[in-house]
């Protein structure tokens, strides 16, 4: 990579569960412009890591991202054939499967063999580990089988992989910004301790990470913020400058928009202090940030400020915790609210003694409610004239047949509840309860692999 | 400048300010962000933890915390352990809180008339 040009960094997926169709319109942005370019894909939520530490116990080579295929197909060789480096935690519980299904998925497409990069280190679920994470947890320490344990890395190996000339990064656990950090610390070789660089391009990586929700999605409001061409959203593009400042923009001729709300809206999301926000690679500091729209569909960050990075690295440790079971049945009309509300209280008592069942009045109170369901036994509680009600239940359980009563119960009301209920809908899946703690920085041993 | 004689009205939260929720944790973080500059003052001084913690008191979080931006006429609100334990232990359809944005923008806000021609949304 030149480095004098401006660096373009693309994402085209913010979470497992993403459009896969987001990437084609970004990539050919990319190369439009002529400047050296990265793609990301960002797919590994915390939940999604210990899911995928599961898949792989029933198949060795599955735990990877399942719609890995898909996401890089539409793209795969244009990135190849103007260098466009693509960097992605799609290798979520095996990097070195990923990297597999990338070499075959090249092959399939008559592709030259791509340099893939496997980063190591993250995974700290082996009994070489254990006695780290004790010590760590202390009292925390689950009790129950542990599924994954996965260290936060930053963005330093994956811009030693970049520099060594990998077209492909595949990472497993990594902290989402330094998806984009990495790729600027390649191409401008910024010190890893110029904190005020490194934290303006990790905050320009809080902006891409999520994908759509900078560019109007997570966003619309109709009437009050409202979004053209929600179906066809175009992802987020970044450029980065030599000191770190950044300019988000979105491909032409795609849906959303880029203005300094949605700017705003996801500068904030998921942070905490302001001040302090805590990735490996650094501490940002957004106090005196500004955002400022600069064009259409075109918003600049500046004012980002840096310190000193943590002493120690996030672990999350995920552990089998039981099960979780639901169940759903409607009423409509006259009374319905009463009816669910009479049923959500046989329910209580046919399932009295297996622990706290959450009762909520889809139409009435749900998703605000806590799983107390307190505002139902509160004295102001009404139904009112609700037309339209769905009862929903839930509750977990560490054994499975007991949990599964859950759903029995719920189906039964078809003959023994109120009048008129239909459409039962029931579920059941085990539960994955999740834990953090702080490893020291060297107690983890980062390194990438060049896979042929 | 107002005089003792200004008049006041009463608007949800949401004629002033966008917002989104994001989740780690046990922990919900909220922005507020005002349609308009001049609307932050009013923000600033109604939009106070305590008044939060009122409005949240069906999830009763064990701690509201606000962080002021004025640079962006932003603030970010942090409550903690609101979420039941988080989106792999609690048992709300919602276990993110995806929706908390919508409670808080539910917030009554007393506001002078004046600035009625910044408010988001439809121009009655």
């Amino acid at each position: 990579m030149a480095n004098n040009a401006k660096l373009l960094v693309g994402c085209a997926a913010g979470f497992s569960g993403d459009r896969t169709d987001a990437a084609l319109p970004v990539v050919q942005a990319l190369i439009a412009s002529g400047q050296p370019a990265a793609l990301i894909f960002e797919t590994l939520a915390e939940r999604t890591l210990a899911l995928a530490q599961l898949a792989r116990r029933t198949d060795p080579d599955a735990g990877y991202e399942p719609l890995l295929a898909d996401l890089l197909r539409p793209v795969f060789a244009l990135c190849l054939a103007h260098g466009v480096r693509i960097v992605s935690n799609f290798g979520a519980a095996n990097p070195h499967g990923a990297a597999r299904r990338i070499h075959a998925l090249a092959a399939e497409l008559g592709l030259s063999r791509p340099r893939i990069a496997v980063l190591q280190g993250d995974d700290l679920s082996g009994p070489e580990h254990r006695a780290l994470l004790q010590g760590a947890l202390g009292d925390a320490m689950p009790t129950e089988p542990i599924v994954s344990a996965n260290a936060y890395i930053g963005a330093q190996a994956i811009a030693d992989a970049l520099r060594a000339g990998a077209d492909i990064v595949v990472c497993g656990r990594v902290a989402d910004p330094s998806l984009v950090l990495g790729p600027a610390l390649a191409h401008y070789g910024w010190a890893l301790d110029d904190w005020d660089r490194l934290a303006r391009a990790t905050m320009a990586g809080h902006l891409l990470e999520c994908g759509a929700q900078v560019t109007g999605g997570y966003f619309a409001d109709p009437g009050y913020k409202d979004v053209p061409g929600l179906a066809r959203l175009g992802y987020p593009i970044a450029e980065i400058d030599a000191d770190g400042h950044c300019t988000i923009t979105k491909p032409p001729g795609t849906g959303g928009c880029i203005t300094e709300c949605t700017v705003k809206e996801q500068l904030l999301y998921e942070l905490h202090d302001p001040a302090a926000y805590l990735t490996p690679d650094v501490v940002a500091d957004i106090t005196q940030a500004r955002v400022q729209a600069v064009g259409a569909d075109a918003v600049r960050l500046t004012g980002v400020q840096g310190h000193a990075r943590p002493a120690t690295l996030k672990v999350n440790v995920c552990f089998e915790s039981g099960w979780f079971a639901e169940g759903e049945i409607s009423y409509a009309g006259a009374r319905a609210g009463a009816r669910a509300r009479l049923a959500g209280e046989v329910l209580r008592e046919r399932l009295a003694g297996l622990g706290p069942l959450r009762i909520d009045l889809i139409g009435v109170t749900s998703i605000f409610g806590d799983d107390t369901s307190r505002w139902l036994d509160a004295p102001t509680s009404d139904s009112g004239d609700a037309q339209d009600v769905r009862l929903r239940v839930a509750l977990q359980h560490r054994d499975r047949a007991s949990a599964q009563r859950l759903l029995r119960e719920v189906t039964a009301l078809y003959t023994c509840g109120p009048a008129g209920g239909g459409g039962v809908r029931t579920a059941m899946r085990p539960r994955l309860g999740t834990v953090s703690c702080l490893v020291p920085r060297d107690a983890v041993a980062v390194r990438f692999e060049m896979v042929d | 400048m107002t005089s003792a004689t200004d008049s006041t009205i009463t608007v949800p939260l949401y004629r002033l300010a966008h917002s989104r929720t994001g989740d780690k944790g046990n922990r919900s973080n909220i922005s507020v962000i005002a349609w308009h500059p001049a609307l932050w003052d009013v923000l600033v001084e109604q939009v106070t933890e305590a008044a939060v913690a009122r409005q949240f008191a069906l999830r009763q979080p064990r701690q509201v915390t606000r962080y002021l931006l004025p640079q962006l006429q932003a603030m970010n609100i942090v409550l903690d352990d609101v979420l039941d334990g988080g989106v792999n232990d609690a048992l709300n359809l919602d276990s993110h809180g995806k929706a908390l944005s919508y409670l808080l923008l539910d917030l009554p806000v007393t506001v002078p008339a004046h600035l009625a021609p910044y408010f988001g949304g439809p121009t009655a």
